[in-house]
This record gives C-alpha cells, structure tokens and sequence, in this order.
C-alpha cells in the first residue's frame, strides 16, 4: 500500500477511533449522564483518536524512512561478488541505476546486464513487500494502542489532562521549529564550508585577491589551477550593495520625511501603500527590469557621454536594487520617526525654529538611532539579494570600484557554483557552501546590532 | 543707555529678518526634496508596471496561419497515429500553398515558417476523431515565433537582410498570407495550457503554475498549523526561561535571513542528506515552509497580543482550563489577523526564487507535473529561465508571464486586506 493510500487509512481508523471514545466515555457514565464523568466526553474522544494517530504516524515514519537503505542493503548483498567488491563510489553508481530502473527512468539505448535486472526485479519485489508489511503494522499498532486506550476509559480517568498535556508537547514542538531551523542552517554551511577549507586554506579564501573557481578534470589542461580568493567578490557585493544604499536611503528617507512630516493624510494614505508595492514586487521581477530596461538604459546613455559602460554593470545592478530597498527605508524610518515625541518639535517651534529646521535639528538627531538601525537592516537585505543580481550583475570576479565595470557578488556566486550539474566533493561546489557562510555571518552580526539599536531607541522614548 | 537697549533689540530683529527669507526658502526647497523623493520612487513603480505590460501584453495572443491539410491515407497509420509522419502532411500542405517553390533550401526556409507545434496538433486531431484521416480541411496551426513577432510588429520587416530573422522571400510569402486573410492573431492558449518549451510559440506556463501550486500547497499545509501553535505557545503558555528567549531570538534572526541561504539548507540537509527528490515540489515546500515560518510567527503572536486580556480571564473565571480558553475564545478572536499573516507570508513565497534555485526546480522541465515527488519548477523560476533566453518573443513570454505572477500577488493581497477590513476587531 502507497502512502498516498495509507494517509487516507490512517485518518479514517482515527475517525473511527473517536467515535469509539465518544461512545464508550457515554457508557461508562452511567445514569447521571456525562456530568459524572472527570472531563468531557470529547476529550475521552479525542484522547482514544490520538492513541490511534500518534503511534501509527510514528512507525509510518520511521518505517518509511528506513526503508530504501534497508532494502538497498539487502539488494547489494545479493549482487554477484564481482560487483559488490567494486570500489564505494562505482558501488554507489550500480546503486542508483537500480534505483533508477526501480521508477522507470531508463535511457534510450541503454543495454541493461541481466544481474542488474535481477536486482531490479528483487528491490522491487522486497519493496512490495515493505509496502504491503509496513501498512498492515502501522494500521495494527493504532488499533491496538487506541482499543488499549478505550479500555483505559473510567469516569475518573483525567483525560482532559492527558489530552492537553499532548497538545502542549505538540506546541512547544512547533515552537523549536525556529531553533531546529537555524542549527540546520548553521550546520548544513558550516559542515560543508569546513570541508572546503580543508583543501583551500581559510586565509587564502578570505584575503586571495583572485577567484576563478574551477578545478581541473585532468591536470595538464588549460586554467587548471583554480583560485579561491573571495576579495573580489567581497568587493563586489560592497560595491553593488553600496549604490543600491546611496538610491535608497536619501529617497527613502525624504519620502518618510515629507510623508510623516508635511504631507496631508489623504496624500499620504495614498503615497504609502503605492511605495509598499515596491517591496511586494517579486525580486525576479526587478532583476528582468534590471537586465532589459535599466541596464541597456545606462549603457546607451553612457555611450553619449563617451563612455565605455558593461552590458552587466554593477550600477544598473545596484540601481534597481536599491528602488526595491527604498519602502524598507521609508517604512521604517517612518516608524521611528512618528515615534519621536511631539513634545520635542513643539519645543523647536516655540524657540521660532521652522518646520525644515526642526526636522534637521531636532527630529532627525532623536531619530538616528532607529534610522540607523532600519538602515542596517537595508544593508542586510541588500547583500543577501539575489535574483537581481543574478540577472543583471555579471560573473567574471573583478576587483574594481568602478561602477560602470561588471562584478560580480557573493550571491551570485553561491548561484552560479550550485544550479547544473554538480559535483558534491569538489571544492568548486564547496566554495559555494563558504560563501554561504561568510553571507550568513555577515547578514547574522547586521541584523543583531540593528535589532540592539532599534530596541534600545524605542525604549528611550517609550 | 537705552539708546543701547534698543539698538541690541533692533539688531536680534534685524538678524532674524534678514535670515527669514533664507530660512523660508530652505523651508521649501526641504518640502520640495520630500516631495520629489516619493514622485522619484513611485514614478519608478510606474516605468516597471509599464514596462512589464507595454513588452507583455501582446503575448497574450499568437499568430496562427491557416493551412488546407490533406490527412492523407498513405501517410497515417490509423492504429498508431504517434508513428505517422504529420511532418510530411504540413510539409505537403504548405508545398500545395506555394507551388511555385523548390529547391531544397527554399522549402526549408517555407517550412520554418510554421511552428513545430503544427505536427503535433494534427497528431492530436488524428488521435481523437480518426474519422478525419482521408479527408482535406481548413487548420490553423501556429505560425513560428519570427513570423509571431513580425506580425506584432516587434521585428523589422525593412533594413538589410542580414539584420532581420526573415528574409525578403519569406517577408513575400507572408505577404500573400496576409492578402488572403490566412494569417490572423487570436487567443494564446497555448500559453496557459501548455508547459514550458525551447519554441517560444509553444512555450506555455501551465507547468510552473501547477508546480507553483503544489509547491505552496504543501508550504501552507505544513507553515499555518505550524505557525499558529508556535505563536499560540509563545504567547499563551510560555514561561519566561532560556529556552523560551533562545526561540525568540531566533525567530526574529530568521526572518532576516537571506532566502538564498535557505536554499543552500534545502541542498545540504533535504536533498544531500535525507536523499529527498531533486526539483520536486516537496522539497521546495519545505525550504517555503521554513522560509515563511518566521513571518507566520510574528504576525500570528501580534494578533494574538491584540486580543483584551479580559476576555482570557472572563474564560478562565468560568472554570475553562487555559487550553480551553485558548480554543474556545482567544483563538477563533486572533484568527482573522493570522490568516491575514499567513497570506501575506504565502505572497513572499510565491514570489521567491533564489532558494528555488539552489534546490534545483530550475530545470527544463516540459511536463506537467503530477505530484509532489516529480521534477517541477515555479512560476518565478520559469520567469527567471525565459529571461535568460534571447530571443525576442521570449521576453514578451517572460513580460507576459510575470503579469500573471503578480495578477496572483494582487489577488492575494487584496484577500488579506479584505480579510483585515472585514474581520479585525478594534477592542
């Protein structure tokens, strides 16, 4: 039986399951009716539905889990000696064309041996039969555990209780869902970083001025020695992240000014959700505007003026990155700066400041530190962004400052190095996973300082 | 003395009135540059909406031309009409059309100027009404993609000849196509129904929208019970320890992290490590899921924040356990806002491609997929994959493409707003 059937069979025994609480918590009430009884009938229901699901969910899982390594193990055990003394790695490759015979995927052409067809044919058998034991156990254990539970049943029986202390679990369950995320993430990039380092040193990555990251499939071919200095591509992000920084934070900045400031409400109930869109805009989005109006745009008018702009340069790139950051900037610069208190501007007017006056000496200064950290949090966006970098920012690593050359970023890198075909051993793939790293580091220390910064100015004022 | 006084008064005046003017000026010009700001930013909003329909729209429509096609006997074979050569029935309709062309050379250059998609519409003809094989009628069949974008008028049809896609020769016989009434524009079905393709003209968005679907299908299916008991327990039964301020923390670092970083967890730990299916919707569902799971949070435990205390302690007095009081009343009052929430986290991630990427959804893919474990892509993806294709009708694909996307987006935003309007209790 497929999961997709087993599911189903799951849900209706647990169905069935309840009604059988619901029923046996009424007969055993007696004649004053569920008032005698320690909690409501619906929970002796849902209590005996539970101890039908969790378990039978449980050996699904990890039944299903363990299955295709169990069953691969016991195929290879069975393949003729010549095979099974191959070396791992070609081992692994007999493997996945079993495996790949198993579902159905054959190449056109391909010429199959007949030990191989018997392993296909005894995988696909023992897997019926996993199927078939797996659904007959896991049906039987919920039976089992959910009659046990139903005989459990007494007016004393606290089921509330047990029923609440379950759903608490599952709670607290979801709620480490955060945490499990994030030792994933640190793990995952840590773990394959650390191999990488391994064979490219840390200081050579982090200090290399030269990056062209390929390896070589045989030793004496051309550009075999591949470079792994990130500094460019450091260099690039920064860059890039800085144009984008230099168009939003004026722009968002004054858009927040005048909307908070001076504008009127019927203006401003307007103006503002139109410049939320900006940020609502998918970012593939604005990478296609990025590569095909803005930075065929700059090249033109570059050429005008007699100068030699790159199809792929780093200020279409940034550019258009930073329109997309500017709501971010506005909105919270917005936030902080309604958050200064009024009692401060009245004091700047009755001294005769004007409007603009107060806005620069008083306001501003007092909102600093919220603007500050909303501009950190922007910064992070902006180095994290991919897709319009991807689309419009170009792949050659070049240690420049000059924005009308192509760079490249780290994210396009971690892009460029993981989609096609891939190698998980190299260190051109590995180097992605450093990438990530440094990335996420980076993203991780901004974030924490202007989550400090924002928290610590909205207390002041508070 | 006083002759003093009042010259020290007059002066301050005087220092006042003469900056006045300055002051005002500064005054306006700083109002100005507030103003221009919001007009410099949305009029980019403006230049990117026009710029995605102005190159979009025409893609909505394709030009067909129409061809009198033998279903000749000799070249079908009626049990298995996969194996026929329907090649052959185009190439022999369009030599009836022009006779006058030989050569082969000038017969491929005629032949190129109707899809490869003809082929396999007569097939499909054949297959479900065999009735027609032996008898001539009128088809349209969709024209290839240079004679599309000529006929939208996106290419020369003047200027060298080593310039344009087409040649004068071809330019004439459309010419007569055109004088005949056999070439016309109408509805692209082909775009919402069929997947993706390496002809632009047969080139659809079907797939990445059904792999779009099940792709946030499964996001929502597993971030919104997820969310809302993470921000029920943080909110409702949460003491104040380590662990509960380690979750927090880290909820909010999350949500800040860039979503390509995802993909690279997506890579390591589903697919590398679990062995989960490369480019399936099930694994991008769970990168999603992750991804969105901080926005869900946070927007769940502000609405649950919103609701009055009184009404927890009201249920609590009655003798309601504080799970009942939970479920029975706090709950059902905050759904409206984390529903809002939700949609709003589903936006984000329907418009999300980069950890899409990293977990290989970015593949050719032509079939539609079936399920959870097949190889699929996403809208978003596929928006990315036509962007990269040079020619010109796939940009008005990609433009066409990304209109649809953000249809969906402007859809699901006004259903949160609705949502919001309708059902949000002010206390």
């Amino acid at each position: 039986m497929s999961p997709s059937l087993l599911i189903p069979a799951i849900i209706v025994f647990t169905a069935v399951a309840y009604q059988l609480g619901l029923k046996r918590s009424h007969a055993v009430a007696g004649p004053d009716g569920p008032r005698s009884l320690h909690s409501r009938p619906i929970h002796y229901a849902v209590m005996v539905a539970m101890a039908c699901a969790i378990p039978a969910l449980m050996v699904f899982a990890v039944w299903h889990s363990c299955q295709s390594t169990i069953i691969t193990q016991l195929v290879v055990a069975e393949l003729p000696e010549n095979i099974r003394s191959l070396p791992a790695n070609r081992l692994n490759l007999v493997v996945n064309d079993i495996r790949n015979l198993v579902v159905g995927n054959v190449g056109v052409g391909d010429t199959v041996k007949p030990e191989i067809l018997e392993a296909v044919d005894h995988y696909r058998s023992l897997s019926a039969t996993s199927s078939a034991a797996m659904a007959v156990i896991v049906l039987l254990v919920g039976v089992i555990v959910a009659l046990w539970a139903r005989s459990l049943i007494t007016p004393e029986l606290r089921a509330r209780n047990h029923v609440e202390r379950i759903v608490r679990y599952f709670l607290i369950l979801s709620s480490s869902f955060a945490i499990f995320t994030t030792i994933g993430i640190v793990l995952s990039v840590l773990f394959e970083a650390l191999r990488f380092f391994k064979s490219v040193p840390l200081t050579s990555f982090l200090f290399g001025l030269e990056w062209s990251p390929q390896m070589a499939i045989r030793a004496d071919q051309v550009g075999s020695s591949g470079a792994f200095g990130a500094v460019p591509v450091f260099a690039g992000t920064m860059l890039i992240s800085a144009i984008a920084m230099l168009v939003s934070v004026p722009l968002g900045l004054m858009s927040a000014i005048y909307l908070s400031e001076y504008s009127p409400k019927a203006f401003r109930a307007v103006a503002k959700p139109l410049l939320e869109i900006l940020a609502g805009i998918p970012t593939v989005v604005y990478g296609f505007f990025a590569a095909l109006t803005v930075a065929p745009f700059i090249r033109e008018s570059g050429a005008v003026f007699g100068l030699d702009v790159s199809s792929e340069s780093a200020l279409a790139a940034g550019l258009v990155m930073g329109i997309m950051i500017i709501p971010f900037v506005s909105s919270l610069s917005d936030d902080v700066i309604n958050a200064v208190p009024q009692s401060m501007r009245d004091g700047a007017y009755a001294l005769g400041a004007t409007k603009s006056e107060t806005i620069r000496q008083v306001v501003i200064p007092a909102a600093l530190p919220g603007i500050v950290g909303g501009i950190l949090l922007a910064v992070s966006r902006a180095i994290g962004e991919t897709m319009i970098v991807v689309m419009a920012a170009g792949m050659a690593a070049k240690l420049t400052a000059n924005p009308l050359q192509a760079v490249t970023t780290v994210t396009v890198q971690i892009v460029s190095l993981l989609v096609g075909d891939q190698e998980f051993d190299s260190p051109k793939t590995l180097a992605a996973f450093a990438l990530g790293l440094i990335l996420f580091i980076a993203t991780l220390i901004l974030n924490i300082i202007a989550l400090y910064v924002v928290r610590k100015y909205r207390e002041q004022y508070e | 003395m006083s002759d003093i006084d009042m010259d020290k008064t007059n002066k301050t005046i005087d220092t006042v009135k003469r900056g006045l003017a300055r002051r005002y000026a500064a005054e306006r010009r700083f109002r100005l540059f507030g103003l221009i700001a919001i007009v410099i930013s949305l009029s980019f909003l403006v230049l990117l909406f026009g710029t995605v329909i102005s190159k979009g729209y025409s893609a909505f429509q394709q030009t067909f031309v129409q061809l009198e096609v033998t279903f000749d006997r000799a070249m079908i074979d009626r049990d298995n009409p996969a194996n026929s050569d329907f090649g052959g029935l185009v190439k022999a309709a369009m030599g009836r059309e022009f006779p006058e062309v030989s050569g082969r050379k000038d017969k491929r250059k005629l032949n190129g100027l109707v899809s490869t998609g003809a082929v396999y519409q007569l097939q499909d003809m054949v297959s479900t009404d065999p009735g027609l094989i032996g008898t001539t009628n009128l088809v349209w069949v969709p024209a290839d993609d240079d004679v599309d974008m000529l006929m939208k008028g996106h290419a020369k049809r003047t200027g060298a000849e080593s310039d344009r896609r087409l040649d004068d020769q071809q330019l004439a016989w459309i010419g007569k196509w055109e004088q005949e009434g056999k070439i016309r524009k109408q509805f692209n079905r082909a775009f919402f129904t069929s997947g993706d393709s390496r002809e632009p003209e047969l080139a659809g968005i079907w797939g990445a929208f059904v792999g779009t679907i099940l792709t946030l299908a499964l996001t929502l299916a597993l971030s919104f019970p997820i969310g809302i008991s993470a921000s029920i327990y943080l909110e409702e039964f949460a003491p104040r320890n380590r662990f509960v301020d380690l979750v927090e923390v880290n909820i909010n670092n999350l949500a800040a992290v860039p979503s390509i970083v995802f993909g690279l967890l997506g890579l390591a730990v589903f697919i590398n490590f679990f062995h989960l299916p490369r480019s399936s919707p099930l694994v991008g569902g769970l990168v999603l899921t992750l991804m969105t799971l901080p926005t869900i949070i946070i927007a769940s435990r502000a609405s649950l924040q919103s609701v009055p205390p009184s009404i927890r302690e009201a249920a609590l007095g009655i003798g309601a356990s504080k799970m009942q009081m939970v479920n029975h009343h706090v709950l059902p009052l905050a759904l409206p806002g984390m529903l809002t929430g939700t949609i709003i986290g589903m936006a984000r991630a329907l418009g999300e491609t980069a950890p899409l990427l990293m977990i290989g959804m970015v593949a050719f893919i032509v079939d539609i997929p079936d399920s959870f474990v097949t190889p699929a892509t996403a809208l978003p993806v596929q928006i990315f994959l036509w962007a990269d294709s040079p020619e010109r009708a796939f940009v008005e694909r990609t433009s066409a493409a990304i209109l649809v996307l953000l249809a969906f987006l402007v859809v699901m935003n006004s259903l949160a707003v609705i949502l919001r309007n309708r059902f949000e209790r002010r206390w």
